[in-house]
């Protein structure tokens, strides 16, 4: 009976459905969660992620033996980039009234943002490979791939400071704003949305419509803007 | 069914193009962010119907972070690089979200209330 078992699960782990089935399972299961609790810790993609990697560390799992059935998963990536296009056109027009300010703060935000990571990094003794992973780590996810890879980044990483940044700005930027007085509605939705992405934009939602939109126009226009900025400000600092 | 199909079909058309220009442009803007540009620059023009990409762009759209779970996953594989820089990434990624509200914040609500104070 054992026999059968360990061949079956063998059998599995071959195939490209292991993969696929535990990520579709666990996202499943975080949403359901996120849903109850609400909380950003709950999100779907950190417990995929946590649960998946303990798993495949504790059963001795390859991460290319996941990723037989993952690979599928990221091909999506490139179409999921390319929609983000979708709410930018949904919500330029909210560009039109403040076009010069919400465009100047999400460039001086974007540029004070990598300029202080590298700083730190180089304060902290990262090597190299790292900081220029965390340099995209503002912007929403699938963009922030796209950065990571054309810097020269290890995308994972970029992914785990992305998920980060944005349960930091969703727990802490009402908090930030408040502390440096930013008082203005559509100041404190574009400062959410530059600095936390989606994540944080669904705190700037529940700050009220303004800030909501707000945050929802700073995401895409941030990624675009970051794209331009890191290459430029990496070659300079590094 | 079909329209869902075409609606897909239309978006990895757009990716696609994008890498095509990244690939013959020689520009460093990776070729999905091309791909978006494109396809906003033809839904501003109207070549391209908000309609004709909504259905399968929402549902993308909503169930987005499924997409970047084999990413994230991979984390797996740099625990050696992160060995002992743990606090040191929180630290950083905490302290540049603050920095990236501030500033994007200040700057902004500055602006808007110098161009207020001109009309």
């Amino acid at each position: 009976m054992n026999e059968i078992i360990s061949s079956l699960v063998t059998f599995l782990i071959a195939s490209p459905v292991f993969g696929i089935g535990i990520s579709l399972l666990t996202y499943y299961a975080g949403s359901l969660l996120y849903e109850k609790t609400g909380s950003p810790f709950l999100n779907p993609l950190v417990l995929s992620m946590l649960v998946i990697i303990a798993l495949l560390a504790s059963f001795n799992i390859s991460f290319d033996d996941y990723n037989r059935g993952g690979r599928f998963i990221s091909f999506f990536l490139g179409p999921a980039t390319v929609i983000l296009a979708v709410p930018l056109y949904n919500k330029i027009n909210l560009l039109k009234e403040n076009a010069l300010p919400i465009l100047a703060g999400i460039g001086a935000g974007s540029a004070a943002g990598i300029v202080s990571i590298m700083f730190m990094s180089r304060m902290f003794g990262l090597n190299e490979l790292v900081s220029i992973s965390l340099i995209p780590k503002s912007v929403t996810t699938p963009i922030g791939i796209e950065i990571s890879n054309q810097l020269g980044g290890m995308s994972s990483i970029t992914v785990a400071a992305i998920v980060l940044t944005g349960i930091t700005g969703a727990l802490l930027g009402p908090t930030v704003c408040r502390l440096f007085r930013i008082r203005n509605k559509v100041a404190i939705g574009v400062a959410i949305g530059t600095s936390s992405h989606a994540l944080g934009t669904t705190k700037a939602v529940e700050l009220g419509e303004t800030e909501g939109a707000m945050s929802g126009l700073a995401i895409g226009i941030a990624g675009l803007v970051t794209v331009f900025l890191a290459p430029i400000l990496a070659n300079l600092l590094l | 069914m079909i329209k869902y199909l075409i609606q897909f079909g239309i978006i990895l058309l757009a990716s696609f193009l994008g890498e095509l220009l990244y690939t013959s442009l020689d520009i460093p803007i990776p070729g999905n962010i091309l791909g978006m540009l494109l396809l906003l620059l033809f839904l501003l023009t109207g070549l391209l119907k908000l309609s004709m990409i909504e259905d399968v762009s929402n549902f993308m759209l909503k169930h987005l972070p499924f997409f970047f779970i084999p990413a994230a996953v991979g984390l797996i594989t740099s625990f050696s690089l992160l060995e002992g820089k743990w606090t040191a990434l929180v630290f950083i990624v905490v302290i540049s979200t603050f920095i990236v509200a501030a500033v994007t914040g200040i700057t902004t609500q500055v602006l808007i209330k110098r161009r207020k104070s001109d009309e």
